[in-house]
């Protein structure tokens, strides 16, 4: 028998209380350099791990003071043999800081991407820069009788031309900056230059395995690698960095984002420019890593909130120790052999991935 | 404080606005009404500068046409029918970036912005909600934080489409009594669409009503809400009285049209 005078309860109101965050005009400035420094913590100790890796008998203790005479105007006593500063000094160092500007610039850029086109599936390779590089990588391989040195500048003017054609593209074919035929330009340029790239390097099947090696990614290039790559990972990671109040901005939408006097198409232009300029030069030393750009913004957005101006830098850190820890892990697992980096990052990061995806799903409901 | 004059709108070749003209004086409240497809929220959208129009827009006594970007933003704060709050936002956070009109393209909020941003929080009583990411918001509580972060905009005019859609009758009501004061407060000039033509005369000062993209009337509620209007732009079936106040109260008829 159902109550026949219905319970008259006051509306509830919205308010309710907060939990345990008093101020949040002191929350994120609180909050924010806690995460930079825990990530930048986290970069230093994989960076000790990736230098220590490999050799039986240097100890954490010497990388570390060796580390430390390094340094300008320092003086620490490691206690290591000349020929072991040696092998710090000219292949494991340069190969960490490739490593970490890589892993930096692939997640940076993915993090970039994923703002502008509001879409978590966006990536580096989105809008054919990896066609456009292994296109150009395989043409030089197959055609040039000496392309060691040439293969990075090949590399990054067809990532740059991948995108540009991308861009051209998806500008053509609908309104001026839309994402979406954007995304579908960068899907059919993708599959043309692929096909292009498969069908170049069919004339040469003897250099298949150097085009492989080169699509599954290396690190090992030394300092000229390093030094290559640093002037277009320093212009692009600051410009990416500045636009994170931006990309909040865009978050909410274009129409929106005009209401607040914000020319969209404008930020989209100027964090797409130096996206694909980040990624342009990752792959132009070191090939087609893959997954990096995806899996560290998500993880980062995860556990510290999804605020552009924490995801750019955290993932900017993040990606660093992440492709460190990579490459540590290629370099030893079969050793003396090497596996590809590129085969790490994928085969450690979507189990990881996954983990995560789970983790979090379950702490929000 | 809002004026337009013959503003026709073409959108993908056809024309969705013809000819139409407003006044709206400061420390109004104009609510736009009209059968669906009628042209209200391109008509919000075309007093934003967010479609290309014909016609003259003039805004604080200057045309809208030589506005810049941020100019507009300091002037027209807009609430769009459906929001997007990224799930991962906090409430603050969100209702921040209505001081974007006031930072720099590649600066960040000072002090300043950021204590107008929790006054108006507290006005709106989101404060607890302040660190509330907007993905674990309510329906009323998603739409207040919206008329917050247009209030930190701190603009004169204010563009709500369809601020009520989606909200129960206590919070609707809740959201347009917040309006009321506030524009009463403020001296804030509002233009809302709203498709419950009863709400639309309790609240607004002037109502104008489009139909295909034309204004066929405007005034004040009783002169635009008569049954013939009605039944001819909705194809509805109405008896319209006057409720307590005297306001317009618009009942359907069972059984017509």
């Amino acid at each position: 028998m159902p109550d026949p005078v219905p319970e008259v309860a006051p509306r509830p109101v919205d308010r309710q209380p907060s939990r345990g965050v008093p101020d949040p005009l002191t929350r994120r400035s609180v909050a924010g350099p806690l995460w930079v420094a825990g990530a930048l913590a986290l970069l230093a100790v994989s960076m000790v791990a990736g230098l220590l890796g490999g050799a039986a008998d240097i100890s954490p203790r010497q990388v570390v003071l060796q580390v430390v005479d390094w340094l300008p105007l320092v003086h620490a006593d490691s206690g290591l043999a000349p020929v072991e500063q040696g092998l710090l000094y000219e292949i494991r160092l340069p190969r960490v800081l490739v490593a970490a500007v890589v892993g930096g610039l692939l997640a940076v850029a993915g993090a970039g991407y994923q703002g502008v086109f509001r879409n978590p599936l966006a990536d580096p390779y989105l809008l054919g820069a990896a066609a456009g590089a292994g296109l150009a990588a395989t043409v030089t391989i197959v055609l040039l009788p000496a392309p060691a040195a040439t293969i990075p500048v090949a590399a990054f003017a067809g990532a740059v031309g991948g995108v540009l054609l991308a861009y051209a593209l998806g500008n053509t074919a609908g309104r001026a900056g839309g994402t979406a035929t954007l995304v579908l330009a960068g899907v059919a340029v993708t599959s043309f230059l692929t096909a292009i790239q498969t069908f170049v390097q069919q004339f040469k099947v003897e250099e298949l395995q150097r085009i492989y090696a080169w699509i599954l990614g290396d690190v090992g290039g030394g300092w000229a690698q390093f030094w290559l790559v640093l002037p277009y990972a320093a212009v692009s990671s600051v410009l990416l960095l500045l636009h994170g109040r931006m990309l909040d901005v865009l978050s909410v939408g274009d129409e929106e984002a005009t209401s607040l006097g914000v020319r969209a198409g404008r930020v989209r232009f100027a964090v797409l420019l130096a996206a694909s300029l980040a990624t342009a030069a990752a792959v132009a030393v070191s090939g087609l890593i893959g997954f990096v750009g995806i899996v560290v913004p998500h993880v980062v957005r995860r556990l510290a909130g999804g605020s552009y101006r924490r995801v750019l830098p955290l993932s900017l850190v993040a990606g660093a120790a992440f492709l460190v820890v990579a490459d540590l892990i290629a370099r030893t697992v079969i050793a003396p052999a090497e596996l590809p980096i590129g085969v790490v990052t994928m085969f450690v990061g979507a189990p990881f991935f996954v983990a995560v995806l789970r983790m979090t799903r379950q702490a929000a409901t | 404080m809002i004026e337009i004059t013959a503003l026709s709108v073409r959108l993908g070749g056809r024309e969705v606005l013809t000819e139409v003209g407003l006044r709206v004086p400061r420390g109004e409240w104009l609510a736009v009404i009209g059968p669906n497809g009628a042209g209200k929220s391109t008509l919000v959208k075309a007093l934003m500068g967010l479609v290309a129009h014909r016609g003259e827009i003039t805004l604080d006594g200057r045309p809208g046409a030589a506005l810049r970007p941020r100019e507009r933003a300091r002037l027209v704060a807009y609430a769009p029918q459906t929001p997007a709050l990224p799930p991962d936002m906090t409430v603050f956070e969100y209702a921040l970036l209505g001081r974007t009109p006031y930072i720099p393209y590649l600066g960040r909020e000072s002090r300043r912005d950021k204590e107008i941003t929790a006054s108006v929080l507290d006005r709106l009583d989101l404060t607890g909600l302040a660190a509330r990411r907007a993905g674990e918001l309510s329906g009323g509580e998603r739409q207040r934080a919206v008329l917050a972060r247009a209030l930190t905009q701190q603009a004169p005019v204010l563009l709500l489409d369809e601020p009520t859609t989606a909200l129960d009758l206590g919070h609707q009501q809740q959201v347009l009594e917040l309006v009321d004061r506030l524009r009463l407060a403020d001296g804030l000039t509002v233009v809302t669409t709203l498709h419950d033509l009863t709400v639309a005369g309790l609240y607004a000062d002037r109502l104008l009503l489009l139909a295909g993209g034309r204004a066929v009337a405007a005034g004040e509620p009783g002169q635009v809400l008569t049954e013939s209007l009605v039944g001819a732009h909705f194809g509805a079936h109405v008896t319209i009285e006057p409720g307590p106040g005297g306001r317009p109260v618009v009942q359907l008829v069972r059984g017509g049209p």
